[in-house]
């Protein structure tokens, strides 16, 4: 469960976020929307804590991003945006490290590593060294590095980016394979037709500042737009009139 | 502790796979010094040593106006030769560097030396030409000689002893050891196992900041419930292992190097036996932290690996500064020195190459102060691994 609450982040002149606040229940998928430079990704960085707010708090599973960052981080799995793994190391060692970082001891670490393998199917490029994988190999290690912990959070910063069709369908699965384990998943994307068809709630965010927020259904509503996109654009046209 | 653990070996696994970073670290550093070393040696045992008795030629002009100083010459293994045309030529072709060097007597030479007025000889060199030194040296030496004989003879023959003109003999003696003239030479290779440690953790002091931030990997890592503290100290201890890998490996390499030069007939005989490899490597180990404190402090301000590596390479001469005010100056070793890193090093090691009483109190201050220095560096480098500007 993450709870966000008026959170403001600025870089130097530049407001980023300028009082955002959303939840992500337990359970439920829920979609962050919203153009380029929005301050999507922002907001997912003050929750996995490499960016601390100016002002408003966050909390994951009730604890604070803030006051307690490091306990905060142990309850969430994060896949940034652009991860990039160790080209030294195969995409086995890559996944084995973060486990290992991630606090499980050494015996379990060979079965949690094998059924993350086994889940996001990398089984065939497991052993080879990351050096030289493709755009969506990448992305599925990353992936893999980022849920081997069985993290209760998940927060996914535009995953499908740079993804094939397949390997688009597999993530999906593997998302709602996630929500039916009872886990919570907050992701970003620009993609309004990947975020309607996954998520159960969705937050839209233009110029710092959630523009609505609600099931995919109750924005249609309060909008009067039939179409989604159409719901989107005059949502942002609001806020970005400000 | 286990973080810091997998932290290092994950960055020493990771290092080790990386061939490029592997032989500038292992090979690159430890090698160069002893190379450029042997390299130096010889080229001054060619210059001093190339043989003083071996027959050299001499290009003279003139040398029918004086068959006697020919002779002389001749009987000094100087192979008179016959020089250019006229004195304009041979001007031209010292000038050019065709000839080191030209003797030119004049015509009037035996007129002059019979009544008994210096005759005049001409020595045609450029001071300029560092090549030509030697020859020239030997024949000037020569022509005095012949002066000294001639003027000697003159005397006796007016029935008054040579030695009216030694009013003062200067006997020269020299109390150094052939240790502590090797440790004239042997002086740079301080700067070369300081440049090899700090070569060997380069890469890595430039992965943990800038190269995981290029690469997208930071973020990731920063966002996994570790602190940022045992993320740096176990890449920092990383970089110390290398560090100290590649001192080991260029204090040997020196060592089996030194076997190969012939620096007995340059009058030196270096103390740098085993127990002086290992104790230099005692000596020098807690330079590493700082060298890797300092590598990570300046490579965290860089934006990218690229920019790293042209700042760090300014990091790699910054060592030597001391030591060259300090050979410049020639200053022996005093206890304020033993606290500034790199100058105590290189104090303490010219002291052991030169087989010198060491002074324990030096070693020990030089220890601490270069221990506390690199602690408070490694602290700055774990304050700024906190700033939120490090993903850029």
């Amino acid at each position: 469960m993450i709870v966000v609450n008026d959170i403001h982040k600025s870089f130097g002149r530049v407001r980023a976020l300028r009082g955002v606040s959303f939840d992500a229940p337990d359970g439920r998928i829920t979609g962050l929307l919203g153009p380029n430079g929005a301050g999507k990704s922002t907001t997912l960085r003050v929750l996995y804590t490499v960016l601390k707010p100016d002002q408003g708090s966050a909390t994951i599973d009730g604890v604070d991003v803030v006051s307690n960052g490091l306990a905060a981080r142990r309850r969430i799995g994060a896949l940034p945006h652009g991860a990039g793994l160790y080209p030294h190391l195969s995409a086995r060692e890559n996944i084995a490290y973060y486990a290992t970082l991630c606090g499980i001891d050494k015996e379990t670490i060979d079965d949690k590593v094998n059924s993350i393998i086994g889940l996001l199917e990398i089984d065939a490029f497991a052993d080879r060294r990351t050096k030289g994988f493709s755009q969506g190999q990448r992305t599925k290690v990353a992936l893999a590095r980022a849920l081997v912990h069985d993290p209760q959070n998940v927060i996914l910063d535009e995953p499908t980016n740079g993804l094939d069709v397949m390997a688009t369908r597999s993530l999906r699965d593997l998302i709602l394979k996630l929500k039916d384990g009872g886990r919570c998943v907050l992701f970003s994307s620009h993609v309004m037709q990947e975020v309607a068809a996954l998520c159960d709630d969705i937050c839209i965010i233009a110029n710092g500042k959630v523009a609505i927020d609600g099931s995919a259904d109750g924005i249609r509503e309060r909008t009067g737009c039939d179409d989604l996109e159409d719901a989107f654009v005059a949502a942002i046209q609001v806020v970005e009139a400000d | 502790m286990r973080t810091l653990l997998t932290v290092f070996s994950k960055e020493f696994v990771d290092n080790f796979r990386d061939r490029r970073t592997l032989a500038t670290a292992l090979v690159m550093g430890p090698l160069l010094g002893p190379i450029l070393f042997a390299f130096v040696i010889n080229l001054s045992l060619e210059r001093s040593i190339a043989d003083a008795d071996s027959m050299m030629q001499l290009p003279v002009i003139g040398a029918e106006h004086a068959p006697n100083l020919t002779r002389f010459l001749e009987s000094r293994n100087i192979e008179i030769v016959d020089g250019p045309a006229d004195r304009d030529a041979a001007l031209a072709a010292v000038k050019t560097g065709a000839l080191d060097v030209v003797v030119l007597i004049p015509v009037e030479f035996g007129e002059q030396l019979r009544e008994g007025s210096p005759a005049r000889v001409e020595l045609i060199l450029d001071q300029a030409n560092t090549e030509a030194d030697r020859d020239a040296r030997r024949a000037r030496n020569a022509l005095r000689a012949y002066n000294q004989q001639l003027a000697a003879l003159r005397l006796v023959g007016r029935g008054i002893s040579p030695l009216v003109l030694q009013a003062v003999t200067v006997d020269e003696v020299d109390v150094s050891t052939p240790s502590g003239r090797a440790a004239i030479l042997l002086g740079m290779m301080s700067y070369f196992f300081i440049f090899a440690l700090l070569m060997g953790g380069m890469y890595l002091a430039i992965d943990s900041t800038a190269g995981e931030r290029e690469r997208g990997s930071l973020e990731p890592l920063l966002a996994l419930p570790v602190t940022r503290d045992q993320l740096m100290f176990g890449k920092i201890a990383a970089a110390c292992t290398f560090m100290a890998m590649s001192l080991m490996l260029s204090l040997w390499s020196f060592f089996f190097a030194l076997k190969f030069m012939p620096l007995e007939q340059l009058g030196m005989t270096p103390n740098f036996g085993p127990i002086v490899v290992l104790s230099a490597f005692f000596i020098l180990a807690p330079f590493i932290l700082v060298g890797a404190a300092v590598m990570t402090l300046v490579a965290s301000f860089t934006k990218s690996y690229k920019e790293a590596q042209t700042w760090l390479s300014i990091v790699l001469i910054a060592p030597t500064m001391p030591i060259l005010i300090v050979s410049i100056l020639n200053v022996r070793s005093q206890i304020e020195f033993m606290f500034i890193p790199s100058l105590s090093q290189h104090l303490i090691l010219v002291d052991m190459v030169k087989n010198e009483p060491l002074n324990p109190l030096h070693i020990v201050i030089s220890v601490t102060s270069t221990l506390a220095i690199g602690a408070i560096l490694t602290w700055i480098c774990a304050r700024l691994y906190r700033r939120e500007g490090l993903l850029g």
